[in-house]
């Protein structure tokens, strides 16, 4: 529908934040709500096209009367609430979560978490140098996508992108437990073994670029990723009847990386090899 | 990165011309060629055809079918659309008055029972099946109907694996069952549709036995479907190039919509008809005109109002009848009455009807061929003058038309190569030279002219289509927005505003021309897979790690039976022809059914080669989906070494 879906009427509920009332419709999650009234709440693993996982732990909340601090992007908003989005308490532990994050899981690609770091007086480094760092390169066993363990938080993300919350293709599951959970496929095969249908969905969810696109890669490798310098412009994808959204990266005039909008009507961020990765042939100039 | 691109076609930066077509190109100005083409095309006024491009702006459609009626004075003017979304649109546009899909992709996610026909919609459109997928998890039942068991089909409730074409005879058989356990919605039927007792008397023959006999399913399985389908609150029905790519494809779909005719499933939120289209903008192409027998906004160039609403805004007298399709065009070129042919990012060297060695020699007869082109494609070597145009989806401004009839915003996000220009510039600057100058200053001023002359259109500005994602026709308000779902009006209770009926088709089985018997035993039908398009991209797709090349495939049962395994070439040989083509075993396939993609770029195998000549008469498409072919093994020598 070109409409935007109103959905069923939601009550308003009043909870108070920080000591503030403030009123929020039924349903709204405390991360939610917290943005919605201007507070900064750190998270990693939330996506808007996925069901909050609560797996980084950064976006806890306190709320009063519970015994432990919530993650704020899994609980929703309670009528009478009490709510503290940035007591020493949640502070605390926020920063306790970025030195463990930060000293296991190589956080270079990861959007904002250098000025969490620096926000919160994380010091990752004080369990020692390179604490239960995971020693394994990245795996290169395609054309398309990379997949960099030492940069997985083990959020789970991409194995619901790629599972029963999007594709439904399960070429992704996370096995291992305890230190040794990691995300991998059956068999622990390359990918080119697997179900993967290369759509890349995974890369869209990905909150530290542990996957990325192999364009992405070869050029942050060759130092000339340049995002700042990236455009980013919104167009239709050429190669079929479907009418897919396509956000095109561009970089020199090279496409070097494609999203979709994860609002459209058309596509909810999903894509498939041929949107995500086909652009190549346009470029063909020499 | 440049390792990693595939070699194939490279980008046209330059004007190409050329004195004789032995001659070798030469690189030249703007100027110099389309004062060319200019001079080319003015010799031929009476004998001219236009190739529109289904992978072109609207813009461009608009101002392509505007070139040729205006500037030419013919309605010869077609699109490639023929292959796969002619027969959806004749066939839509026959019941309801409307050619395009009825349903949006979001009601699927919310509807009862979905069924798609003929359609592998997992691998050909997987954003489409995330919104089937969405359905699925909310309840709705999923039917499949293909001669495969797809991977679609694996999601499925129910499969029914039908032989390839005789889709009449099971939906037929599943509208006799409707009408047998009483689910016909009877009001429906008497208030908003004609023709039901013929319908009826059509479909008598078609039981269950019978069906089960003709198409191989069994049938419980039809019983079921038509249960399900019947049954339902809210029922998507959905097809592709399965239906539509079959010399009888209009009467294909004009057998389905004569299930939601009978059981009222169309019209309301969460029922409808929606086909799915191969190329981006095939149904763009046919809204905005660029076919013979249409001016923009679906208006019939029989129709006089709608003429002369083009006439005034264009200025010019239009031919009043219509004009020769893409077929007819080619025949014309054999009795002189084509002599000119303007192609903008058409290839029909290589993708036209029927086989392609006529094609090619039709075109080399023409006395003037222009090719408007991103790319060196094998039209473009036959031609006279080349002219190197942009991308229409990455380095144009415009709006394409999805299969939901969703106009959205393309944007441009990259230079073109060299020289090359959008295909709006060039060809307003073409009809300049031919002594119409349009002033156009972008692809918003040709897209408000567009609105001028087509009500459905007119509500769409572009800030409009900025600020909702894109609005789906008909949009004849700036201020108000139509309902998700085509045809509501047939459920009103006044006669007045429900309208003209809706006639159910009755079309008759036809089996396929192409006969499988002792000599040729093997049914071939074509798709796509998920990292190729049906000779979508002439410079060679997406490079994709599970691509395994072009292949013919055969199920294990049949690949013992020729002693032949993953890998070895063949030799496959059907009435027309032979070529060799290398095995995949696939068990999606049953004895007795192979399966090739249309594109094959770089192999011996092709498939067009292979197709029968037929076409469907009423919308021209080509029969694509089924030949009778053997496989021969090849001897020993011709593969070692």
């Amino acid at each position: 529908m070109t409409v935007t879906s109103l959905g069923v009427p939601r009550r308003l509920l009043e909870f108070a934040l920080d000591g503030e009332p403030v009123c929020v419709p039924e349903g709204t999650t405390l991360l939610d709500a917290c943005r919605a009234f201007g507070k900064e709440i750190p998270a990693l693993c939330q996506v808007g096209t996925l069901a909050p996982g609560g797996a980084c732990r950064l976006c806890v909340v306190e709320v009063e009367g519970a015994d432990a601090l919530v993650a704020s992007c899994c609980r929703e908003a309670e009528p009478g609430m009490r709510v503290r989005s940035g007591s020493e308490r949640v502070r605390h532990s926020r920063r306790t979560v970025l030195e463990l994050l930060a000293s296991s899981v190589d956080l270079s690609t990861t959007p904002q978490a250098m000025g969490w770091i620096e926000e919160y007086g994380a010091r990752p480094d004080r369990f020692g140098p390179g604490a239960a760092r995971s020693e394994e390169a990245p795996i290169l066993d395609n054309g398309l996508v990379v997949r960099d363990p030492g940069k997985c938080l083990r959020c789970g993300n991409c194995v619901a992108a790629c599972g029963g919350q999007g594709r439904h293709t399960f070429a992704l599951a996370v096995s291992g437990r305890g230190a040794e959970t990691r995300v991998g496929v059956e068999y622990d095969a390359p990918l080119t073994d697997s179900a993967c249908v290369y759509c890349g969905d995974c890369l869209d969810v990905c909150p530290t670029g542990a996957l990325s696109s192999r364009t992405e890669f070869d050029l942050r490798v060759a130092g000339t990723w340049d995002e700042p310098a990236q455009t980013a412009t919104t167009t239709v994808c050429g190669h079929c009847g479907v009418g897919c959204r396509l956000t095109l990266h561009v970089q020199d005039n090279e496409i070097v990386k494609v999203t979709s909008p994860h609002d459209g009507p058309v596509t909810r961020g999903h894509l498939c090899i041929k949107g995500r990765f086909g652009h190549q042939y346009i470029q063909n100039r020499d | 990165m440049n390792e990693r691109r595939q070699k194939a076609y490279p980008r046209l930066t330059h004007p190409l011309v050329r004195d004789t077509r032995d001659e070798e190109f030469r690189r030249a100005s703007w100027d110099e060629a389309l004062d060319r083409v200019a001079r080319g095309l003015r010799r031929h006024r009476g004998a001219f055809g236009m190739l529109s491009c289904a992978r072109a702006t609207n813009e461009a459609n608009y101002l392509a079918q505007k070139f040729a009626r205006v500037v030419m004075g013919t309605n010869n003017v077609d699109s490639s659309d023929r292959r796969c979304h002619a027969p959806s649109v004749e066939g839509l546009a026959a019941a309801f008055g409307a050619g395009g899909g009825t349903s949006s992709y979001e009601e699927i996610e919310r509807t009862d029972v979905v069924v798609l026909w003929g359609s592998n919609a997992r691998v050909a459109h997987p954003v489409f099946f995330q919104h089937v997928l969405k359905g699925v998890q909310a309840g709705a039942r999923l039917y499949v109907v293909d001669p495969r068991r797809t991977s679609t089909a694996e999601w499925a409730e129910g499969w029914l694996g039908l032989n390839v074409g005789t889709d009449i005879a099971l939906a037929q058989a599943v509208g006799r069952e409707i009408i047998q356990a009483g689910l016909v919605d009877e009001t429906f039927v008497g208030r908003a549709t004609s023709g039901f007792e013929e319908y009826r008397a059509l479909v008598e023959p078609w039981t269950l036995s019978l069906a089960q006999k003709v198409t191989g399913v069994p049938a419980p399985a039809i019983r079921e479907l038509a249960h399900a389908y019947g049954r339902a609150e809210r029922a998507q029905l959905c097809w592709t190039l399965g239906v539509t790519e079959h010399r009888n494809g209009t009467d294909n779909v004009r057998a389905l919509i004569d299930l939601a005719l009978l059981t009222g499933q169309v019209g309301r939120a969460g029922a409808g008809l929606q086909p799915l289209c191969g190329r981006n903008n095939v149904q763009g192409a046919i809204d905005m005109g660029a076919v013979p027998h249409r001016l923009p906004g679906f208006q019939d160039v029989l129709d006089l109002d709608a003429r002369l609403r083009c006439e005034s805004a264009w200025g010019t007298a239009l031919p009043p009848h219509h004009g020769l399709d893409l077929a007819e065009m080619f025949e014309e070129m054999e009795t002189g009455g084509v002599r000119a042919v303007y192609c903008v990012g058409e290839d029909p060297a290589r993708s036209s009807e029927g086989d392609g060695g006529q094609a090619v020699r039709r075109l080399k007869a023409l006395d003037f061929l222009v090719v408007q082109d991103v790319f060196r494609t094998s039209t473009a070597e036959l031609a006279d003058v080349v002219l190197p145009a942009a991308s229409g989806w990455a380095e144009s401004e415009g709006t394409t038309t999805n299969s939901e009839r969703r106009v959205q915003r393309v944007r441009k996000a990259v230079d073109p190569p060299g020289e090359a220009r959008g295909d709006v510039d060039i060809i307003r600057d073409l009809a300049g030279r031919l002594g119409h100058v349009w002033a156009y200053a972008d692809a918003e001023a040709v897209w408000n002219e567009l609105r001028s002359v087509s009500p459905d259109h007119y509500g769409m500005t572009y800030r409009r289509l900025e600020e909702h994602d894109g609005l789906q026709w008909p949009c004849p308000s700036t201020r108000d927005l139509e309902p998700p779902y085509l045809h509501g009006r047939l459920w009103e209770a006044d006669p007045a505003r429900r309208g003209r009926r809706a006639p159910f088709g009755l079309v008759p089985h036809v089996p396929p021309t192409d006969l499988t018997d002792e000599r040729f035993p093997i049914r071939l039908t074509t798709g796509r897979r998920l990292d190729s398009d049906n000779l979508l991209v002439p410079g060679g797709s997406s490079p994709s790690p599970s691509r395994r090349g072009e292949c013919v495939e055969l199920c294990p049962e049949d690949a013992e039976r020729y002693g032949v395994v993953v890998g070895e070439k063949v030799q496959i040989t059907s009435r027309r022809g032979s070529v060799v083509a290398s095995v995949w075993i696939d068990t999606a396939l049953r004895p007795g059914l192979a399966f090739t993609t249309l594109r094959v770029p770089d192999d011996e195998a092709d498939a067009d080669q292979q197709a029968p000549a037929a076409r469907c008469p009423i919308a021209g498409t080509a029969e694509y989906k089924a030949t009778a072919i053997r496989v021969d093994k090849l001897p020993l020598v011709t593969y070692v070494g």
